[in-house]
């Protein structure tokens, strides 16, 4: 099977030099266009990237300003997937060889308006790499909630106030959902924990047909941190377990990290703006789910 | 030597798609589209037609699909009607705009509420305005025809324009009809593989579909302009290049018959013009001096034709399968609109009718004839009638 690819790991010391993604006018601190950049360090020139209309396009594609090196394209919001399966089949037909596929799209543009072609995506099989960057929350319209915004978040259509206490709903469980197609190979990962991302990216730059990766990506213009921490902020999501490191494979799901024990969610909440607002009772409740979700996890997986 | 084979509308258009050598389809099926993809994926399926064919969730990732495809090179052709057409709209703006010379097969179909699933123009005509080069057929053999021309006028670099070859739902897509089907190699001289700049590759990398600033967008959209008023040129060339190679010539924008000495005339699109022209030719035969203006394009619009048309009748009838609610058929507001420009004095008159599949008849069009060779509108100043209306309407 194709997970049995014996693949260089890529470490900080192997890494190419080589940049596609610069010059585009993200804000300062942006997690979603480090995953963008990375990801493309690893996949490299022959790689035609599909990006729905959201951060990544808004930022990357002013005319004549463009940030990509390689080949790019803005695809309409609801059809990221879509567009890079055509891309894909036009490849396919015309005969070229040696290049990879790749979509970019946030939380919004995956999990809600762009997930039924994604579904088309995996069920067709097209040999394309997905790549969420999630940052929970739809930013380049200015923060309004997403079907992966967590529960408690404050954002500008969940304002947290007497009456509510940010968003009353609980994260979409994207990845499981994904994993349900069957599909060959997805992953979640964080820019926290860089080298397990693009390890992960590598795995499914080498698999042939459709592969999946969710990647924890912070904004610190909708979360409310200082711009230096986002890469900190992204790891300390994992290491409180508010989000995990996971694989699915061969219809089998794998755990890549299962702390002993949990760094504190709560502090993790409280560094944040858009959680500043959270009470004892609403943290309580987080606390709840991620435990209820690893004992779910540790349960099957492990 | 061609052969001919009794195959319905649908059937015509998958045999021109084959035909054409498209590299990518993608398709959502939608009645009466259905038999067009159906055969295709049967041609897919025998090695008839070498291309991949993607089964798409929906018809807005069908337009997705062939823009990704479009995009590194690939001729690539779509097919839809209606709801389906609808849904699309997003992605009909986003491939005008990109540029991207995708070829649609639309079933013209009346659109919900109520749902039908029969014949009207209100589903392409609600969209005239999205970019795409429009092209109404008669009959079987000029869908198929079309279908070869539209991939040639579209790709043309001065044009790379998305085309939409429409044809009546049922009355074409499902009626059965003696067809010629060209020989493969004439149709490869004829159209040649789709040859642009304007796509990803490894030699030259772009990033397309970009975004750009109001000091940007206007021109930006006046060559989009420009490129429709290309294809003008392109179209007639093209049918002439056609007439040569199979002996079939449609005329260019419209097609006039029997125009010349008439007092009146009516304005058809699509698969009406066939009834209109018997009529024509029976009130010919009693003297009556009636003609008929086929619409071939919407857009571009053959507005110049038009004006010359109208220069030479008394009265001008205009059939519209569609309404713009509130105001007048769509075909009539721009008809209306070219005359306007040329201080046109001309009798007018809007007919509607035939929504959501209702025959239009023999009879129903001697009528129109027969109001418009009076020289009066039957209600002064009422420019536009519902017919065959089965409500009573105050008088």
């Amino acid at each position: 099977m194709s997970n049995m690819l014996d693949i260089k790991k890529i470490t900080p010391k192997n890494i190419t030099d080589k940049e596609l993604f610069y010059g585009h006018k993200a804000c300062a601190g942006c997690g979603g266009s480090l995953a963008v950049r990375l990801a493309l360090k690893v996949l490299g020139e022959r790689t035609y990237a599909a990006l729905p209309a959201g951060c990544m396009s808004a930022v990357g594609f002013i005319y004549p300003q463009m940030a990509f090196k390689n080949n790019a394209i803005i695809t309409p919001f609801p059809g990221v997937a879509s567009m890079a399966s055509g891309i894909e089949a036009g490849a396919k037909a015309l005969g070229i060889e040696d290049y990879k596929t790749v979509a970019f799209a946030g939380d919004g543009g995956t999990a809600d308006i762009g997930f039924q072609a994604l579904s088309g995506m995996i069920d067709r099989d097209d040999n394309v790499l997905y790549i969420c960057y999630d940052n929970e929350a739809y930013m380049n319209t200015g923060i309004q909630k997403s079907g992966l915004t967590p529960f408690g978040t404050k954002t500008t259509t969940t304002p947290a106030g007497k009456n509510l206490p940010g968003s009353i709903t609980h994260k979409k469980n994207l990845f499981e959902i994904i994993a349900a197609h069957d599909i060959k190979y997805a992953a979640t990962a964080s820019i926290g924990y860089p080298q397990d991302f693009i390890n992960k990216v590598n795995k499914a730059k080498h698999i042939k047909g459709a592969t999946f990766i969710h990647v924890y990506a912070s904004c610190p213009t909708g979360w409310g941190t200082p711009t230096h921490t986002s890469v900190e902020i992204a790891k300390e999501a994992v290491d409180c377990g508010l989000f995990y490191l996971a694989e699915y494979e061969n219809g089998e799901f794998k755990l890549n990290k299962n702390p002993k024990e949990f760094a504190s969610a709560a502090e993790y909440l409280k560094k944040q703006g858009r959680f500043k607002h959270m009470t004892e009772e609403n943290i309580n409740e987080v606390v709840a789910q991620r435990d209820m979700k690893w004992e779910r996890m540790r349960r099957k997986w492990l | 030597m061609e052969q001919n084979i009794f195959i319905s509308g649908d059937e015509a258009v998958a045999h021109g798609v084959r035909l054409s050598r498209p590299n990518v389809i993608a398709a959502y099926p939608i009645t009466p589209q259905t038999i067009t993809v159906e055969r295709l994926s049967d041609m897919v399926e025998c090695g008839d037609l070498k291309a991949e064919y993607m089964h798409v969730e929906s018809e807005h990732s069908a337009i997705c699909a062939t823009m990704g495809a479009s995009a590194v090179g690939a001729r690539t052709f779509t097919a839809s009607s209606s709801q389906g057409l609808l849904y699309m709209t997003e992605g009909l703006h986003y491939c005008s705009g990109g540029r991207y010379p995708v070829v649609m097969m639309n079933a013209n179909r009346s659109v919900a509420l109520p749902w039908s699933i029969y014949g009207d123009h209100r589903d392409s005509l609600s969209l005239l305005d999205c970019g795409w080069i429009q092209v109404y057929v008669e009959d079987a053999q000029e869908a198929l025809d079309m279908t070869i021309q539209a991939f040639k006028i579209a790709e043309h670099k001065d044009v790379l324009t998305p085309m939409m070859v429409n044809l009546d739902g049922f009355i074409l897509t499902h009626t059965y009809e003696m067809v010629s089907i060209p020989e493969q190699d004439k149709v490869d001289a004829f159209l040649p593989p789709f040859q642009t700049e304007n796509k990803m590759c490894f030699e030259n990398p772009k990033n397309m579909a970009f975004s750009s600033q109001p000091d940007d967008n206007t021109e930006f959209k006046y060559q989009q302009n420009e490129a429709m008023f290309n294809a003008v040129k392109v179209l007639k060339q093209t049918n002439k290049e056609f007439a040569q190679s199979f002996g079939r010539d449609y005329g260019d924008m419209v097609e006039e018959y029997r125009c010349d000495d008439a007092d009146a005339i009516l304005v058809t699109l699509g698969s009406v013009t066939g009834t209109v022209r018997v009529v024509v030719d029976k009130m010919r035969a009693e003297g009556k001096k009636v003609g008929l203006l086929k619409i071939r394009y919407m857009r571009p619009f053959p507005e110049k034709e038009i004006i010359a048309t109208a220069k030479k009748v008394k009265a001008i009838g205009v059939i519209d399968k569609d309404i713009s609610f509130g105001y007048e058929g769509t075909v009539f507001t721009n008809v209306n609109s070219a005359l306007a420009k040329a201080n046109s004095t001309v009798l007018k008159k809007n007919y509607i009718g035939g929504l959501g599949g209702r025959d239009i008849t023999k009879n129903e069009i001697e009528n129109m004839f027969n109001e418009l060779l009076t020289g009066k509108l039957k209600k002064d100043g009422e420019h536009v009638e519902f017919f065959n209306l089965k409500v009573a309407i105050d008088e």
